[in-house]
């Protein structure tokens, strides 16, 4: 069980340290303000969600070691989320690739049996609402915007379509937790996902692929280079001063 | 035995610690206050999930109540989920003295739609929204097109 909870703590994790990567870089004060914003609430699911994982596990880890003592092939996290930013179109991309899947998952999870998952839930659904909003705007902002703007959209679209597959798959440890009603069926999440991209793509003039292969491996810890280079330099400290506190 | 009226009043009158013009419990984090043997748990809900300030008003609040006599333990509260609802009308109050907006009613934004909200300095309907992201995670930046000043909106969650 505590493998399924790590997986959604994975992806929280990596996507919220992604979004951390813009403090001091976005092309605006607000989007500098706004992106760290979001990396807090992500970061702040994943806190939760370790923290449970950690319990469930009973060996006694608790959320720093999983956050800063596994290595890249024990991080469960979808490829998507671990994508590097590349520029600010792909990272609004990511982000309203990546809300649209988790704001229905999050709207569902309010209802799990876990005590801890459901309250977790409750607050992140209000959340990531806000996120797909930021998201979804600068998607149709860029995509409807000038010839340049539109071609990097669009270019964004062509490089993470293929991520968005692995999204919907559930892992062994997954579907347990949905066997369980600890965690929502990832394949029922599909509907509202087609619904809201769709929607932000026709006023974005953007096109949904079709026939694109999907990459997976994430949750089976096979991960792209890029994971990598993220976790030792997210890690580095906690590794040079192991069990040091504030 | 512990004076739970009092160990609660303790622990409402702490200022938050990034708006310091209102209270928990005029924010509505304060969920309860209950004896266990010698001990009051003071229940609290965080406002947002990475809320920086989570921590520091834990802490603000068992070092209130140790400053009163009162032992305490802080037991966070998740379910059900803080909402701007739990704001009191005193805090709505102060939070517009202030010169932040409170939250508007049905203001729980759909998808791509922005609540009115009025300028709590000119009182002016003629707003508009800068970002939805501010300097705190609960907090929008707003521009009133009436006097021209820049505000603070509590968002709606």
């Amino acid at each position: 069980m505590h493998e399924a909870l790590l997986e959604i703590a994975d992806d929280c994790l990596v996507l919220g340290h992604r979004l951390s990567e813009w403090c001091g870089h976005a092309p605006m004060l607000e989007e500098d303000l706004a992106l760290p914003n979001m990396a807090l609430d992500l970061i702040g699911v994943a806190r939760g969600l370790y923290a449970r994982a950690g319990e469930i596990e009973g060996k006694g880890r608790g959320e720093d070691d999983l956050a800063y003592f596994r290595g890249e092939r024990e991080f469960r996290n979808c490829l998507l989320v671990e994508r590097p930013n590349g520029d600010f179109a792909a990272t609004m991309l990511r982000q309203l690739y990546f809300g649209a899947f988790m704001e229905p998952f999050w709207r569902a999870a309010a209802a799990s049996t876990d005590d801890v998952v459901r309250g977790i839930a409750g607050k992140a659904a209000k959340e990531v609402a806000y996120h797909i909003r930021h998201a979804g705007e600068w998607v149709i902002r860029l995509g409807d915007g000038t010839e340049e703007s539109a071609a990097r959209m669009a270019h964004a679209v062509e490089a993470h379509h293929r991520y968005s597959g692995e999204l919907f798959e559930s892992s062994r440890a997954a579907r347990a937790a949905e066997a369980a009603g600890v965690l929502p069926r990832r394949s029922e999440m599909r509907a509202e996902w087609d619904r809201v991209i769709g929607m932000v793509f026709v006023e974005a003039g953007l096109t949904v692929p079709e026939g694109v292969f999907m990459q997976t491996g994430g949750r089976a810890g096979l991960h792209g280079e890029d994971l990598g280079h993220m976790l030792a330099e997210m890690q580095s400290v906690a590794r040079a001063h192991p069990g040091a506190v504030w | 035995m512990i004076d739970l009226t009092r160990a609660a009043e303790v622990a409402g009158h702490v200022p938050d610690p990034e708006i310091p013009a209102v209270t928990i419990a005029d924010l509505g984090i304060l969920r309860g206050v209950v004896a266990e043997g010698d001990v009051a748990v003071v229940k609290l809900s965080p406002t947002y999930s990475g809320c920086p300030a989570v921590l520091a008003i834990e802490l603000a609040v068992e070092a209130a109540l140790r400053d009163a006599g009162i032992p305490a333990r802080i037991e966070r509260v998740m379910e059900p989920a803080w909402t701007t609802d739990w704001i009191t009308e005193e805090g709505r109050d102060k939070l517009w003295a202030f010169g932040i907006a409170p939250p508007v009613a049905g203001g729980k934004a759909t998808l791509f739609a922005a609540p009115e909200v009025n300028c709590p300095r000119c009182g002016s309907e003629a707003t508009e929204r800068v970002s939805e992201f501010g300097s705190t995670p609960c907090k929008a930046h707003y521009r009133c097109k009436g006097c021209g000043e820049p505000f603070d909106y509590f968002k709606c969650i």
